[in-house]
């Protein structure tokens, strides 16, 4: 335990256990932080916390691990990789101050891309903590992160979209339905990821060669990938199958990422192996990360730390491996952690702007369960809110309803009501394909009516009916 | 008067690959009003979604389960309950839902429910997040399960099966550990989806005891009449049951190779899109 905070309220005296107490302390409400017993007491001991927090310098988060370095391999990949460098220019700087940097016209784009390898995700979720919803998405607004595959995403004016198009058995017909729904619907161009409803190396290599014959078939400018455990997809690898992006849940500390069943050296040798495969054609970022507030504190794995801190710390794991995409489900663990709308909405902005910070390609699973105080209402906010502050990519699922995982999420509707809205349009080289295809028009990007001949083709492979049982 | 206005276009656009449906429950071809949902499909959501908040909430009703259950294996399951007093408190407290009461705890010391030396496996029954998934769906699954258990060469016994209320998955490692059992398989009712609030979920956990995490678990999921079938459900569970008690291991490690017949759950003609 490092040194107590103190700070003075009229004739009280706060005091505070450590940085990780004045962390967890100074940290917005919510039921999670609460089930772990590390939340403010009171409204006013929050606030006090933020007051204290403010006045910490930026270089404390160097000499002070949350978590200890001898026993936490994520505390050892951020001090270890922290460079000194990048950080001198905000090395004076309190947490306090940083704030007022970084809303500043000084902070451009580019000074934040420099300032990536100075900083450390404890640095950024204080600061976040500090932050009002609007200073989180103004300054997400600034921070550029392209990556790319066979699309290229996070472009600015850009917004793309998984396509996610789920099955409760992971059945052909019914996912190449939801997979057609989608792509009419302008949406896949971050990639067409299926979570197996079987989660096994035969069903996923079966998924993988699906979604591959689609892609080359239509010559769809995007890539697959099928969320089941790296080491399945290990597997599937070395039996040949067609692997565009490598899956992995993470969390932020080593033991959050044992009860994953990962490691670092696991995903090094993930990354290494899909890469080793080299099919991507505008870009090499082979990774794609799912991660969450609350997966710690879950996995009982929390070290005492507030569940924001614990998700940035996730970040210095995913951008140790240039992923393509980082996803931060942010309403899918459930009340205990986020409970309300309110809840999940200020989660999804901390998580955006965290990882944007720290350089991550941010995309946002804006969701909800049916056992939260939320609904489609609160959804369309964050999803406004997320756009606006220049989010990577969101999912498109049909109808907001994922029918294998049983939750509520953003839908291929939703993905066009943003870009209309806020004038963004889909990753440039699917943008193209949408219009060679027909499914969109050149110039105003409105979705055609009618039905693209290509998929006119298709639709005649099915019995007339629409119900009979075919050939495959 | 009305000859001055003329009838509008019909605002929505319909998707002609709506017949699609016949192979999905997910809501594709929904049409559009402008790029947003037909007034007809907003309302159809909200309606759903209202029917899952009220099933998130419907108590299960344990006379009619443990009859059943009491038929099917010829005992009378045991009733335990969670730490989670009530519902509200099991929606905000997942640590309490982990952990059996007291008087729950105590029953399970008592002689008829703890083996001095090991069984093979314990059964518990969980309402988890839909008490209309493990009221539907235990019945017929621990009757397949039974069936392939006795069909199986190798012999099973097996402790009292314990249904627990409030419960969460992990609640299975306490009572496994409680009855001396090799392995814990927990039957439960997953979160309810729009057009699924009946999904029921199995977890294996081989050497239960406090502190097991999900990667040492193995799980199969969406078992209702409309998902993965209970008789499928069963083969795969028997299948990993099979290999646990031989690796003496579950979890990340213990893959699930039981090569579904994957083409035999098709129902559709295949990949239409690439012929």
């Amino acid at each position: 335990m490092g040194k107590a905070y103190r700070y003075t309220l009229g004739q009280r005296v706060y005091r505070f256990g450590g940085l990780a107490e004045l962390m967890a302390r100074a940290t917005p409400a919510r039921s999670g932080d609460r089930l772990a017993g590390v939340m403010a007491r009171s409204a006013e001991e929050r606030v006090v916390a933020q007051m204290a927090l403010a006045e910490v310098p930026l270089k404390a988060f160097l000499n002070e691990a949350l978590i200890p370095y001898e026993t936490d391999e994520i505390t050892r990949l951020i001090l270890d990789d922290h460079q000194l460098s990048p950080f001198e220019p905000i090395a004076h700087l309190t947490v306090g101050d940083f704030r007022n940097w970084l809303l500043s016209d000084d902070a451009t784009p580019e000074v934040l891309t420099d300032l990536r390898p100075g900083l450390t995700p404890e640095m950024v979720a204080a600061v976040s903590k500090l932050m009002r919803n609007q200073d989180l998405i103004l300054v997400a607004k600034k921070c550029r992160v392209h990556t790319a595959f066979r699309s290229s995403i996070g472009q600015p004016g850009r917004l793309s979209t998984r396509l996610q198009p789920n099955h409760p058995t992971d059945d052909v017909t019914g996912i190449a339905a939801s997979i057609l729904d989608g792509l009419l619907y302008g949406n896949g161009d971050a990639v067409i990821g299926i979570n197996p409803a079987t989660d096994n190396v035969s069903q996923s290599i079966r998924l993988l060669n699906l979604v591959n014959d689609v892609i080359r078939e239509y010559a769809i400018p995007t890539q697959s990938c099928v969320l089941t455990h790296v080491t399945n997809t290990l597997e599937a690898i070395e039996q040949g199958a067609p692997v565009d992006l490598v899956f992995q849940s993470v969390g932020g500390t080593e033991a959050t990422n044992r009860s994953f069943g990962v490691n670092l050296s696991l995903l090094n040798e993930a990354q290494d192996a899909a890469l080793a495969l080299n099919r991507g054609t505008v870009g090499d970022n082979v990774m794609y990360f799912e991660t969450g507030q609350g997966s710690a504190l879950s996995a009982g794995a929390h070290h005492g730390l507030d569940q924001q801190t614990c998700e940035a710390r996730a970040y210095a794991v995913a951008r140790k491996f240039e992923p393509l995409l980082v996803n931060t489900v942010v309403g899918f663990i459930g009340p205990e952690y986020l409970f309300d709308g309110k809840e999940i909405i200020r989660a999804g902005l901390e998580d955006h702007f965290c990882g944007k910070l720290l350089g991550l390609p941010m995309g946002c699973d804006i969701c909800y369960t049916n056992h939260a105080e939320a609904d489609q209402n609160d959804m369309d906010n964050l999803l406004t809110l997320l756009g606006v502050a220049g989010c990577n990519f969101i999912m498109g699922i049909p109808g907001s309803d994922d029918i294998m995982l049983n939750y509520q999420t953003t839908s291929f509707h939703d993905a066009l009501y943003v870009r209309q809205v806020l004038g963004l349009r889909p990753a440039p080289e699917f943008e193209r394909w949408l219009v060679d295809m027909q499914i969109i028009q050149s110039g105003t990007g409105s979705l055609m009516e009618g039905l693209p001949e290509r998929f006119v083709t298709a639709l005649k492979r099915l019995p007339s009916d629409g119900t009979g049982v075919g050939h495959g | 008067m009305a000859e001055h206005k003329k009838a509008l276009p019909p605002a929505v656009t319909l998707n002609p690959w709506r017949r699609l449906r016949a192979y999905t429950d997910a809501r594709i071809g929904l049409g559009r009003a402008g790029v947003s949902l037909p007034t007809s499909e907003l309302l159809a959501f909200q309606l759903a979604h209202a029917q899952a908040r009220d099933a998130v909430h419907l108590a299960l009703d344990m006379t009619t389960l443990c009859e059943q259950i009491e038929q099917i294996s010829g005992q009378a399951p045991l009733r335990l309950h969670s730490q989670a007093v009530d519902r509200v408190t099991y929606l905000q407290r997942p640590d309490l839902g982990r952990r059996l009461d007291e008087d729950s705890r105590s029953r399970l010391h008592a002689p008829e429910a703890s083996a001095s030396s090991p069984v093979d496996l314990a059964i518990v029954v969980a309402d988890g997040l839909s008490s209309f998934a493990v009221q539907n769906n235990t019945g017929p699954f621990l009757a397949a399960l039974f069936s392939q258990l006795d069909a199986s060469e190798e012999v099973w016994s097996l402790a009292p099966i314990t249904v627990v209320e409030q419960a969460r998955v992990a609640v299975g490692d306490e009572i496994g550990d409680l009855v001396n059992a090799r392995a814990v398989l927990v039957l439960i009712g997953e979160r309810p989806g729009l057009s699924s609030p009946d999904s029921l979920g199995l977890y294996l956990t081989w050497a239960p005891q406090i502190g097991r995490t999900d990667a040492e678990r193995n799980c199969i999921s969406n078992i209702r009449p409309a998902g993965l079938d209970v008789g499928e459900a069963s083969r795969r569970a028997v299948y990993l049951l099979q290999e646990a008690r031989r690796m003496e291991i579950s979890g990340v490690s213990l893959k699930d190779r039981s090569e579904t017949p994957v083409l035999a759950c098709e129902t559709g003609p295949g990949n239409f899109l690439t012929g």
